[in-house]
């Protein structure tokens, strides 16, 4: 089945990437976050399309509760997380009468929406479309690899966290990968360690390491390992994006905080920036070496 | 949004309702945006709800451990938990995993890699423990790797013989782990146990990004009559083996699971510290409350479970 629709949008979007996870609650929605906001950092100019259809977090995340999307004759006009209009953002939480409210759909129903949403959101020109996705390997997971795969999406970002429990799961979603043809960009090891604000001692609440383990054992590049850090956390929590949190908990009344200028501003002042614009930098290089490799074998196999 | 039975907000004037007989097939349809969803779908009851509830006659309680957000721990409290009920050996425990796409508890609870032997009565349990059985899609599994790339009828399918096929026989507690999320699952477990489940206990993390989804299956359990036993915050605060100062990885910026359940009229059943050794235990399938009984978070366990058998067999 081709779904034009869907392909006519991707023209104006250069790489399409998903962020998938067997486990939940180890951050892809943060990660996606993260991910997104660093590459914007970087210059680029990114969707970010969240298709947890039970459970939205993007909204909250992204500082953009409450707001509503807008029908344009050219289709959905998304949300924009940032005053320059670089962080797109499309979420069924706008569209919910109230964040209370819970939707109960079985598969068929999501798949629709997922569609929607793919085919009728007014992107215009991105360089990145993130799609964050629920756990699990189902429902929504086919649904977005089917209407996507004739327009070749460029893979997937798999995060974990260190812990057995977590990796068994996160093997099924390099498994559900590798069955559906979708390439791996990449692994990302969330949550690996907690820096103690008091003594500066970092204990591994998950346990460490079992990222990259698993990323050597499957073969798919390991794009980094991020520690918890409370100020990050703080930050994806608290309302009021331009506040620069602390590690420490929110700031005690009458305590003057530092104010930036939007969301963007404010990531670069985590310590974890840092390392997620390494990750964003290793995986920009990993896109565009895939691109390279098809365009190679696309040559050979016309000449 | 649309609920378990009621009309969509999209629907045609004159729905009959998505789980009438002429559902999809009505006059009024023509045209529904939901048409062709609901003309997809069994009308009329489900043949095999006696069955099911024939086959659980003997159990007493039905609990659901439910949480509309992923990772905050559903699973290794519906492993402690079991742990902790067997413990007593006069209980007789079953614990069901119906996460079907990741399925954790086999991992939990010590059992993974064991296999289901099929006797004349349906499937047996996984024992690992005399009077604590465990049934999970992780034991038909060909390897741990292998991905279960399901829609929602083979998982409902698959929910159903759960209930169905299993020799459970006579049991104090059934304890169901559910994946996160307002889906299929969900659905068919609350339709397949409809009317007889004792109650949901709720599991969140205090930090308002969980609480958002938590709030949301809460009202899925209002919208299908399952009542609430309580809730408990997990991952509430860490205390720094090193230096022993206490600190909040998941800050409760909007108060945490206290607001939560004062907002909603709805018991706080306790809050479990966050301690590397129960993700330890969790990983070598052992129980948390016997190996590390001097714990805060061993502490705060027990003193949930007495507050759930309190309130479960005071219920009946």
């Amino acid at each position: 089945m081709s779904h034009a629709e869907v392909g006519s949008r991707l023209a104006s979007i250069k790489h399409v990437v998903l962020v998938l996870s067997g486990k939940g609650g180890v951050g892809k929605s943060s990660c996606t976050v993260q991910l997104a906001l660093s590459l914007v950092g970087q210059g680029q100019r990114v969707g970010v399309l969240d298709i947890d259809l039970c459970g939205p977090s993007i909204p909250r995340m992204l500082g953009l509760e409450g707001r509503q999307i807008h029908q344009a004759s050219a289709g959905w006009v998304p949300v924009f997380a940032d005053p320059s209009k670089r962080l797109a953002c499309m979420s069924i939480g706008f569209l919910l009468p109230s964040k209370d409210a819970s939707v109960v759909w079985r598969g068929p129903k999501k798949n629709a929406m997922i569609k929607q949403f793919l085919a009728d959101v007014y992107w215009g020109d991105l360089d990145y479309l993130l799609i964050d996705t629920p756990p699990g390997t189902s429902d929504e997971h086919l649904a977005a690899v089917e209407y996507l795969q004739e327009w070749s999406p460029d893979g997937a970002v798999v995060v974990t966290t260190p812990q057995a429990v977590a990796l068994a799961d996160v093997k099924k979603e390099i498994d559900f990968c590798r069955k559906v043809g979708l390439p791996i960009l990449g692994l990302v090891e969330n949550m690996s360690g907690f820096v103690c604000p008091h003594c500066a001692e970092c204990t591994n609440v998950f346990s460490t390491g079992g990222g990259e383990g698993l990323a050597r054992h499957a073969g798919i590049p390991f794009l980094g390992r991020a520690p918890i850090d409370p100020a990050l956390v703080m930050l994806l929590e608290q309302e009021d994006k331009t506040l620069v949190p602390s590690a420490n908990g929110p700031a005690a009344a009458g305590q003057e905080q530092e104010r930036t200028a939007s969301i963007v501003e404010t990531y670069q002042r985590c310590q974890l920036s840092k390392l997620f614009a390494e990750i964003a930098r290793r995986l920009t290089e990993g896109v565009a070496q895939q691109q390279q490799q098809q365009q190679q074998t696309a040559d050979t196999m016309y000449s | 949004m649309a609920s378990t039975g009621a009309v969509p907000e999209n629907a045609n004037e004159h729905c009959p309702g998505p789980e009438s007989e002429a559902a999809g097939r009505a006059e009024g349809c023509a045209g529904c945006p939901n048409q062709e969803i609901c003309a997809s779908q069994a009308a009329g009851p489900d043949p095999d709800l006696g069955v099911v509830a024939e086959r659980l006659r003997d159990v007493r309680h039905r609990v659901l451990i439910l949480s509309g957000k992923g990772g905050v721990g559903k699973s290794t409290f519906t492993g402690q938990l079991a742990f902790a009920l067997a413990d007593d050996e006069s209980v007789e425990v079953g614990a069901v995993d119906i996460d079907i796409c990741g399925p954790s508890l086999p991992h939990i609870m010590g059992c993974a890699g064991d296999e289901v032997h099929r006797a004349a009565d349906g499937w047996s349990p996984v024992y690992v423990r005399d009077n604590l059985g465990v049934m999970s899609i992780g034991f038909m599994l060909p390897s741990d790797e292998a991905a279960v790339i399901w829609r929602g009828p083979k998982k409902n399918g698959m929910i159903k013989q759960f209930l169905r096929d299993v020799e459970w026989g006579r049991l104090d507690y059934l304890l169901v782990d559910t994946p996160p999320g307002t889906s299929d699952e969900h659905l068919s477990i609350v339709q397949l146990l409809k009317g007889s489940i004792t109650g949901a206990i709720v599991v969140t993390t205090p930090q308002e990004v969980a609480l958002q989804d938590v709030r949301k299956e809460i009202d899925f359990c209002r919208k299908a009559g399952v009542p609430i036993l309580g809730v408990v915050e997990n991952m509430s605060g860490f205390v720094c083996p090193s230096c022993h100062g206490e600190s909040r990885i998941f800050y409760p910026t909007t108060g945490g699971a206290k607001a939560l359940c004062a907002e909603l009229g709805l018991p706080l059943l306790g809050s479990i510290p966050l301690d590397p050794r129960i993700g330890r235990a969790c990983d070598f399938g052992s129980s948390f409350l016997d190996t590390c009984a001097d714990s805060p978070a061993a502490q705060a366990y027990a003193g949930i479970v007495a507050e759930i058998r309190r309130r479960v067999e005071g219920t009946v």
